[in-house]
């Protein structure tokens, strides 16, 4: 029964493909075959939101996924949102508004509030706590990740209306 | 956290489904979005030799919306459901109870038709559909045929459908008048401790229908036929919902669990139920 299956990933832009088992979860496909760990795991009841990445349009738990399912998928993770030189405004708004501390959930709340922010550019406060419903966060209170949130949707529309 | 292993299969349509089903009989299981199945084989709860993805059979989609008639595909996910303007107009009950399941990444793999197979009491989906009179669609080796949602439950987990069964669909007619889907969850993403369906309608200042249906609150949904009985004819006042109240009572079988004892969950599905009432009693 382990049969091993052909899988393809677009992971951050890469082309991956590699032999799985088809019951790997796509967290671990992530972190362990691809070494992309910043995602998350902090449950095993698909609850806490620490391993949300993009997918094909869709925020997921990528604990709550096999990577047979998510074959030939384009998948993004906070690695593929930005880095240390080059920062997206949600990651510059978390680290300005104080949105982390130990930063375990992190990279699931951003990449969450990235699709969330897509769907709807300027929230309300009320429209943001519910929106990240599914990411738990054990240090902030999430006081700080709404502001850094809500800090971010305006950066971001007041630099599309500068673009434009 | 680890599944078992397991033959993983991706049919192109639902004949290549149910063919897989047929062959594999006890040991395949259909996969929807996963948010229920997959967290069980995480647990090793549900044992799966042969996983059946539903996500390429296409046919399993879609929404829509005619002649007064609601039919969506049992693929369509939570989140469809929420973003459908003609659904919402159709039945805006089906949006306000779907913003009350789960969490967004949930929504957007969850489907309806996963949440009205599961068989977990603890769904929202089957009391509301319990709650619209819907028929569920269900497709096997012999044909297709139609089981009313008020008939499919008959335990935890255990429903009218066949093992080499797939539920394609789930339709009912357009909704009129009030509407309340009222959950008490101890948080978000939770199951309810009590929730209650209730539609409605009002002509002349009394209430000239009424159906409801509660969740969680047996070991199956209930749809309360005395309770909805209780409201017809009334001005919808103190009185009457309290009589719907009471006859509710009579109907749910509640057990203890970490969401309080049996006393605690037949005292919030009275509050539940006299908020939904009164909500869509607003908005007849």
């Amino acid at each position: 029964m382990s049969n091993k299956m052909h899988i393809k990933l677009t992971v951050n832009g890469a082309e991956e493909e590699f032999l799985a088992e088809p019951r790997e979860l796509l967290i671990y496909t992530l972190r362990e075959r691809l070494g992309i760990t910043g995602p998350h795991i902090g449950c095993e009841t698909s609850h806490c939101g620490a391993c949300t990445v993009n997918l094909n349009g869709k925020t997921i738990k990528s604990c709550t996924m096999f990577v047979a399912q998510a074959n030939g998928a384009e998948v993004t993770t906070i690695e593929g949102m930005g880095g240390p030189d080059a920062l997206h405004p949600l990651q510059e708004a978390f680290k300005e508004h104080h949105g982390l501390q130990c930063g375990y959930c992190t990279p699931g709340m951003i990449t969450r509030a990235a699709k969330l922010l897509e769907e709807n550019p300027s929230p309300t406060e009320e429209e943001v706590r519910f929106g990240m419903a599914g990411n738990l966060c054990r240090c902030t209170g999430y006081q700080n990740i709404v502001k850094a949130i809500m800090a971010a949707a305006a950066d971001m529309s007041s630099s599309k209306e500068a673009a434009q | 956290m680890i599944p078992a292993a397991f033959e993983y299969h991706r049919p192109a349509d639902l004949a290549g489904a149910i063919a897989l089903l047929t062959e594999h009989g006890d040991d395949a299981r259909v996969m929807a979005g996963g948010h229920s199945l997959i967290p069980m084989m995480k647990l090793r709860m549900a044992e799966v030799p042969h996983l059946i993805d539903l996500q390429d059979v296409t046919s399993l989609g879609g929404i829509s919306v005619q002649g007064g008639q609601v039919r969506i595909g049992a693929m369509a996910t939570q989140a469809e459901l929420i973003d459908h303007a003609g659904l919402s107009n159709a039945a805006p009950i089906l949006r306000e109870a779907a913003l009350q399941i789960a969490d967004p990444q949930v929504r957007y793999m969850g489907t309806i038709g996963g949440n009205v197979a599961n068989g977990d009491p603890g769904n929202d989906m089957p009391g509301l559909m319990q709650c619209l009179d819907a028929s569920f669609e269900l497709e096997g080796p012999g044909g297709a045929r139609a089981v009313k949602a008020r008939d499919f439950y008959e335990a935890a987990y255990m429903t009218e459908r066949e093992d080499d069964e797939v539920l394609t669909a789930v339709s009912f007619a357009a909704t009129s008048g009030g509407y309340a889907y009222e959950k008490q969850k101890r948080k978000i993403g939770d199951y309810a401790t009590a929730a209650a369906a209730v539609l409605l309608t009002k002509e002349g200042g009394a209430c000239a229908s009424a159906s409801v249906a509660m969740t969680n609150l047996s070991d199956v949904p209930v749809w309360s036929e005395a309770a909805g009985a209780a409201l017809v004819g009334t001005a919808v006042d103190a009185a009457a919902i309290k009589a719907s109240v009471a006859a509710m009572l009579g109907d749910i079988d509640p057990t203890e669990d970490n969401r309080g004892p049996v006393a605690f969950k037949r005292h919030v599905a009275g509050v539940i139920l006299g908020r939904a009432i009164a909500r869509a009693w607003s908005r007849a």
